[in-house]
C-alpha cells in the first residue's frame, strides 16, 4: 500500500506549495520592484533625535558612541532594534497603521509597502497586538528625555501605562546605558523618513 | 516502577507505553511552565508583575516563553504520545525503533530547555509563534523530519488494505509540519523583508495551528473517538469532504492576521473567501462526529474522556464559527489587534487542543503507568475548573476587544482604554487562576496514579469517571 500512503504525503506537499504561492510568493512578486535598502542607505539619514542624543546625555553618548556619524548611527539602530525583538516590544506595539478606524488621526499616514522594504525589517515588525499604541510614526513624537524616562519606569510619563520598566538598561546612576540609548535611537527612528520628504 | 505492568498490558508488543508515559510526563511538565509563565505575564497589566526588575523574567519574554511551551511543549509532547499510541494500534506495526523514539523524546525535550533559556537570555526570533531561538531551529527541523522517519514507516509498512483516516492526517501533517516550520523560520528571519515578509509570517502564524495542530488533533479524534464509543464513524464520505477540504483551503489563508496592512489588497481578499470556506469544510466535520454520537450521548457523561473531546469539538465549531465572521474586514477594523484575538487563541489552542489532549491523558495515562486513576472525582473537578477557567476567560476577552476596538476607533485617550480594560483584565487574571487550580489537581493526580497500587496486569483503562 505504499502508493496510497504516499497519496498523502504528497498532497500534503503540494497543497502547501498552492498556498504558499498564493499568499506568500505573489506578495512577494507584486513588490518585486521596490528597491531594498541596506542599514548602510538608511543610515545616511541621521535622525535629529540622535543627534540629540549626543546633547542630551554627553557623556554617556561620548562612551557608550563616540561623536555622530553615520557608521554610529547604523550601529546604534541595528542593535536598538534586536532588544526591541529580545524583549518582544512587537507583542505590545504594532508598527503599521491600517486606512480604518480612525488610526490615520490617531497615528499619522495610512502605512505603505516601500516603507518596510529595507534590512530593518528583517524580520518585519508589524505586531499582532496593541496593548501600548503603534509606534510606526513614533519619531520625534517625544523626546529624548521622554523616551528614556519612559523606558526606565513609565508610569513617570505616562500614568495609566502598564508598560515594564527597563531598569536594567540603565546603570547604577539611572544614567542609559549603550542600550537605553540604542532602543531611543531605534523608536525615534520610527516613522522618520517621513519628515525627510 | 511499572515497567513489568506496562509491558505486559495488552497490544505492548505494538506500542512503546513506557515512551508514550515520558511524552505525557514531559507534556504535563511543559503546561506547568507554560501556566506559569501566563498567570506571571497576566499580573504585569495590574502592574503587579511578580518578578519586576529582572531581566531574564522580564514579562515580554516570559510572554514568549508561555506561547512557545503552549505549542512545542504541551500540545507538541502530548500529541507525540497520542500518535505513538494510535500509529502502532491502527497499522499492527511497531514504531521504526524504539531507541530512535528515546532519541528523539530526549532530543525534544532537550530543545525545549534551550528555547526556554533562548527566549529568557534575549535571543528570541520576532516570528509570532516562531521565537524559538534562531540556533534551535535547525535541531527541531531536524528532531522533525526524524520524528516523521521514526512514525511513517509502520504506516508504509502496514499490510491493510487502506488506510484510515486517522492516518491521512498524521502522514498530512508529517509532510506539512517541517515544510511550515522551515519557510516560517527562515524565509522573513533571512530573505524576505518587510510587507511580503509579513505574508509569510502571517502563512507561519496560520500554519502552525492549521497544518501541525490541527491534523494531528483531528487525526487522534478519528481514533479516540470510535474506539471510546466502540462504534464506527457515522460517514466516510464526509470524512473524506472534511479532509480534503481541510487540506485544500487551510494553506491558502495566511494575510488574513494583517487585513488592512500594506499588505496587497488581492491577498488580503483571497485569504478571506479561503478562511470562510474552511470553515464550512470544518462543519462537515463536526456533523460527522456529532452524528456519530447519536445514540450514545450517554458516554458524555458516563466516559470523561469523551466528555473531554466533545467539549473541545464543541468549541472547535464556536471558534470556526466566530473564525468566518471575524475574518471580514468589517469586524477587523473593530477587533484587530485587541484582546479578542488573545480569547481567540486561547480558545483554539487551550479550549480545543488542551481538551483534546486532557481527554487523552484520561485515557492513555493509567495504561502508561498501569493503574487506574486514583480519585476519578478529582478528575472531574478538574474538568469543570478547566472548562469554567477558559470559557469565562474566553467571554472576557472577546468582550474586552470590542470595548478597546471601539475606544480606540472612538478616538478616546489611550489610557482610555487601559483604564476601561482593568476590570476585564482581572476577570482573565481570575480566570487563569481557576484554569491553574484544575491543573493543579490534576497534576497532583497524575503524580499520586502513577505512585499508585498496581492492578491486575491485563487492565485496560476505558477512560470512566465519577
Amino acid at each position: 500500500m505504499e502508493r496510497f500512503g504516499t497519496t498523502f504525503l504528497v498532497a500534503a506537499v503540494l497543497t502547501f506549495l498552492l498556498g504558499f504561492f498564493l499568499q506568500g510568493v505573489m506578495p512577494v512578486l507584486t513588490l518585486r520592484k521596490v528597491p531594498t535598502q541596506t542599514l548602510e542607505e538608511i543610515a545616511q539619514h541621521v535622525t535629529p533625535q540622535f543627534e540629540q542624543l549626543a546633547v542630551d546625555y554627553p557623556g554617556e553618548f561620548a562612551r557608550h558612541f563616540g561623536t555622530v556619524s553615520a557608521q554610529l548611527f547604523a550601529e546604534a539602530l541595528d542593535l536598538g532594534r534586536d532588544l526591541y525583538i529580545a524583549e518582544a516590544c512587537w507583542h505590545c506595539h504594532s508598527q503599521f497603521v491600517r486606512p480604518v478606524s480612525n488610526e490615520d488621526i490617531r497615528f499619522g499616514s495610512v502605512s505603505t509597502p516601500h516603507e518596510y522594504q529595507n534590512e530593518m525589517n528583517l524580520p518585519h515588525l508589524f505586531g499582532t497586538r496593541r496593548i501600548g499604541p503603534d509606534l510606526i510614526r513614533e519619531a520625534g513624537r517625544h523626546s529624548n528625555d521622554w523616551q528614556m524616562a519612559h523606558l526606565y519606569d513609565p508610569r513617570s510619563v505616562a500614568p495609566y501605562s502598564i508598560m515594564p520598566g527597563y531598569v536594567w538598561y540603565f546603570d547604577e546612576d539611572r544614567r542609559p546605558t549603550r542600550e537605553a540609548l540604542a532602543l531611543v535611537t531605534y523608536v525615534q527612528w520610527l516613522g522618520s523618513w517621513e519628515k525627510q520628504r | 516502577m511499572s515497567e513489568s505492568v506496562a509491558s505486559a498490558a495488552p497490544g505492548a508488543r505494538l506500542v512503546n507505553l513506557e515512551l508514550v508515559k515520558w511524552h505525557l510526563v514531559a507534556s504535563a511538565a511543559f503546561l506547568a511552565v507554560s501556566l506559569v509563565g501566563g498567570l506571571a505575564y497576566a499580573f504585569q497589566f495590574h502592574n503587579l508583575y511578580p518578578f519586576e526588575g529582572i531581566e531574564l523574567l522580564s514579562p515580554g519574554r516570559v510572554r514568549m516563553v508561555h506561547t512557545n511551551m503552549a505549542a512545542y511543549g504541551f500540545i507538541a509532547n502530548a500529541f507525540i504520545a497520542g500518535i505513538l499510541f494510535a500509529i502502532p494500534r491502527l497499522t499492527r506495526q511497531p514504531i521504526l525503533s524504539d531507541a530512535l523514539g528515546w532519541f528523539i523524546f530526549g532530543a525534544w525535550q532537550l530543545f525545549m530547555v534551550l528555547t526556554i533559556l533562548g527566549l529568557l537570555g534575549g535571543y528570541a526570533q520576532a516570528i509570532e509563534w516562531g521565537e524559538t531561538p534562531i540556533f534551535v531551529d535547525p535541531l527541531i527541523l531536524v528532531g522533525l523530519v526524524l520524528l516523521v522517519v521514526n512514525m511513517s514507516v509502520p504506516i508504509f509498512k502496514s499490510a491493510e488494505t487502506g488506510l484510515y483516516v486517522s492516518l491521512w492526517y498524521f502522514l498530512a501533517a508529517f509532510g506539512w509540519t517541517g515544510l511550515v516550520y522551515f519557510m516560517g523560520n527562515y524565509v522573513p528571519q533571512f530573505w524576505v523583508p518587510g510587507t511580503a515578509g509579513a505574508a509569510i509570517t502571517g502563512l507561519f502564524i496560520h500554519d502552525l495551528v492549521g497544518l501541525f495542530v490541527t491534523p494531528l488533533g483531528w487525526g487522534l479524534m478519528y481514533f479516540f473517538v470510535p474506539l471510546l464509543l466502540r462504534k464506527p464513524i457515522w460517514s466516510h464520505a464526509l470524512s473524506l469532504i472534511g479532509f480534503w477540504g481541510i487540506a485544500f483551503f487551510y494553506p491558502m489563508q495566511g494575510v488574513h492576521h494583517f487585513l488592512f496592512s500594506p499588505i496587497p489588497m488581492y491577498a488580503q481578499y483571497g485569504a478571506v473567501v479561503a478562511t470562510i470556506a474552511i470553515e464550512a469544510v470544518v462543519f462537515t466535520v463536526l456533523v460527522n462526529f456529532f452524528a456519530t454520537l447519536h445514540g450514545r450521548s450517554d458516554a458524555v457523561r458516563s466516559n470523561l474522556a469523551i466528555r473531554w473531546f466533545y467539549t473541545g469539538m464543541v468549541m472547535y465549531g464556536i471558534t470556526c464559527l466566530q473564525c468566518a465572521f471575524q475574518v471580514t474586514l468589517t469586524f477587523q477594523k473593530i477587533i484587530h489587534f485587541t484582546d479578542w484575538v488573545v480569547g481567540h487563541a486561547h480558545m483554539v489552542m487551550f479550549g480545543v487542543f488542551g481538551f483534546w489532549i486532557f481527554g487523552m491523558f484520561v485515557e492513555l495515562w493509567p495504561r502508561a503507568v498501569g493503574h487506574r486513576w486514583a480519585h476519578p472525582r478529582l478528575l472531574t473537578a478538574h474538568y469543570w475548573l478547566t472548562f469554567t477557567g477558559l470559557t469565562l476567560m474566553v467571554i472576557d476577552l472577546t468582550a474586552a476587544g470590542l470595548v478597546q476596538g471601539y475606544l480606540w476607533a472612538n478616538l478616546a485617550p489611550w489610557a482610555e482604554s487601559l483604564i476601561a480594560s482593568a476590570p476585564f483584565w482581572w476577570t482573565r487574571s481570575l480566570a487563569g487562576l481557576i484554569i491553574i487550580a484544575g491543573q493543579v489537581l490534576f497534576l497532583w493526580e497524575l503524580w499520586v496514579t502513577a505512585r499508585g497500587p498496581v492492578v491486575g496486569a491485563e487492565f485496560a483503562a476505558v477512560g470512566e469517571a465519577a
